[in-house]
């Protein structure tokens, strides 16, 4: 039994750390497609069947590069900073619930690497880590503008961190438990007569908006793009950075998308939960199967929503960003988390 | 001075306090984000330049062809027009004279045995077609590609002459069309 429960954590440990990585670099091929797409261009189509191969030739070019370290630099931070920043990205995906249970016959598989009670507790300290990615990788570079590009990085990512561990509190009042298979589970109930509806989406649609905004500005996408803002900071935190460093930090960046996505998709749009899920009447394992696919399809969505709003709006001005984030969703979220506690207060009562 | 403005399009720009749906964003945002889904799914404005070609005009100017006559013989009589009508100084021409037995190859008794054209000073103004007497130049609808090299750039008489056996307008380089068929150049028979 222990070699099987071993294998089984093996196999899905492997297997998730695959599909983060295929996720984010197909990601970077979808993003340039869409990216020429939003801009009535073609994009990237000379490798493969519609460029399909062009993450492939990408990743091997990025390998095949010069590196360079640069002389002034620290070298054992210079390569830990992007060694960091890749193994938090990757780290965060543990605690996630794929699907339901698998019936082997025998015994049943879970689909999540590993059930700890403080889940969303854990995913919070693993992408705080990866502050010190940046952070350190900006630093040891002994250039000023990776240094401004990593101060902007740390501090983008601390101020919205607050809003967001707020919205994710009135989250954690509705369900009663930290772990994100129980977030997951109480999604699976009735709505409106439909089972697997019961999405927190319905009830918390201020704190979505709210984690949303903020997973924008964890995962340095535009609007808050400012720590690798071009036009002012050359490449921000990885200006010195080269060869497969650089890809480290770029493909960090797609890994926290999805694994962004895949928590926006878990905490409010049902998870793995999808409509008529119990009244279909299916085996375990299919309600299994169809469910993953039906979380991935969430998650794919959330990506084209990330790639979408990042070639429609423009980079916001730094002290925008911070008025944004301490004056405007700080409270927002404050407000949530009373009335959230109030309404519950008041339904308890009745 | 005041009233008086150049193009009568002058606006003076008032900062306004922002009204309540104006400062949440979203709506902005939203239309913005209507906007670019509209175009995720227009019809793209790229053409795929090596597999597809786009159509040119019938007057376009691109690469050049030395014509050949219906019999096969190169037009040129190397009278030098083009060359002193070039204003970029694109065109070097080196005269020769017509040997015997080389009646089937060059029309006039005088020919240029080189022919180089510079497609890094040509301008493609098509003077040279104009000052042409003999027919002999023309600037066609094909483009001159990209090259490693500047040498390569300098089009010799193997690149600019119209290939044999075919036939072509002088302009497009099309097939001509002689009563509604196109009309096949066939190799002509010489008799010395």
């Amino acid at each position: 039994m222990e070699t099987a429960l071993f294998l089984d954590k093996l196999i899905l440990v492997v297997s998730v750390f695959g599909a983060s990585l295929g996720i984010a670099m197909y990601s970077t091929l979808a993003e340039r497609k869409f990216a020429a797409f939003f801009q009535d261009r073609l994009g990237p189509n000379r490798a493969g069947l519609f460029g399909i191969l062009q993450p492939v030739a990408d990743g091997v070019k990025l390998f095949m590069k010069e590196e360079i370290i640069p002389a002034q630099a620290n070298k054992f931070l210079f390569i830990l900073g992007p060694s960091l920043f890749m193994i938090t990205a990757l780290m965060t995906s543990a605690v996630i619930p794929w699907s339901t249970p698998l019936d082997l016959g025998d015994r049943t598989m879970e689909l999540q690497v590993t059930d700890i009670n403080i889940g969303l507790l854990y995913v919070f300290g693993v992408v705080s880590i990866g502050v010190y990615g940046i952070m350190i990788g900006g630093w040891a570079s002994n250039n000023k503008y990776s240094l401004m590009g990593a101060l902007r990085a740390s501090s983008q990512m601390i101020s919205y961190e607050l809003a967001m561990g707020f919205s994710i509190i009135a989250i954690i009042m509705i369900t009663g438990s930290m772990g994100l298979k129980d977030v997951v589970n109480a999604q699976s109930t009735e709505l409106f007569g439909i089972s697997g509806l019961n999405w927190n989406i319905f009830y918390q649609p201020l704190g979505f908006l709210i984690f949303i905004i903020c997973a924008f500005a964890e995962c340095n996408r535009t609007p808050f793009d400012l720590p690798e803002c071009e036009a002012e900071l050359v490449g921000g935190y990885h200006t010195e950075y080269s060869s497969m460093k650089l890809g480290l930090f770029l493909f960090a960046e797609y890994v926290n998308m999805f694994i962004s996505s895949a928590m926006m998709a878990g905490l409010y749009f049902g998870g793995y939960n999808f409509p008529f899920m119990y009244e279909l009447g299916l085996s375990q394992n299919a309600l299994s199967i169809l469910g993953l696919v039906a979380f991935m399809t969430k998650i794919l969505a959330f990506i084209f929503f990330f790639m979408w709003i990042r070639w429609t709006i423009p980079r916001f001005r730094y002290d925008q960003l911070m008025h944004l984030g301490w004056k405007v969703l700080i409270p927002l979220a404050i407000m949530n988390l009373i009335a959230t506690g109030g309404v519950m207060t008041f339904m308890a009562s009745k | 001075m005041s009233g008086i403005t150049l193009t009568n399009r002058k606006k003076v720009l008032e900062k306004k306090k922002l009204s309540f749906s104006e400062s949440l964003y979203l709506p902005a945002i939203f239309g913005g984000m209507l906007i670019t889904l509209k175009h995720f799914f227009m019809k793209k404005a790229t053409i795929s330049y090596p597999d597809v070609k786009r159509p040119f005009s019938k007057v376009y100017r691109g690469k050049h062809v030395l014509k050949r006559d219906d019999q096969g013989r190169e037009n040129c009589t190397a009278c030098g027009l083009c060359a002193v009508s070039c204003p970029a100084e694109a065109i070097t021409i080196v005269a020769d004279e017509r040997k015997k037995g080389e009646e089937h190859l060059y029309r006039e008794e005088k020919y240029a045995s080189v022919y180089e054209i510079n497609m890094l000073r040509c301008i493609f103004c098509g003077l040279c077609e104009e000052a042409c007497p003999k027919d002999a130049i023309y600037l066609t609808e094909d483009l001159t590609p990209a090259n490693f090299t500047r040498q390569d750039f300098i089009y010799g008489k193997d690149k600019l002459v119209q290939p044999l056996n075919e036939s072509c307008h002088p302009k497009t380089n099309q097939p001509y069309i002689k009563d509604g068929k196109p009309y096949e150049y066939k190799n002509p028979v010489y008799t010395k």
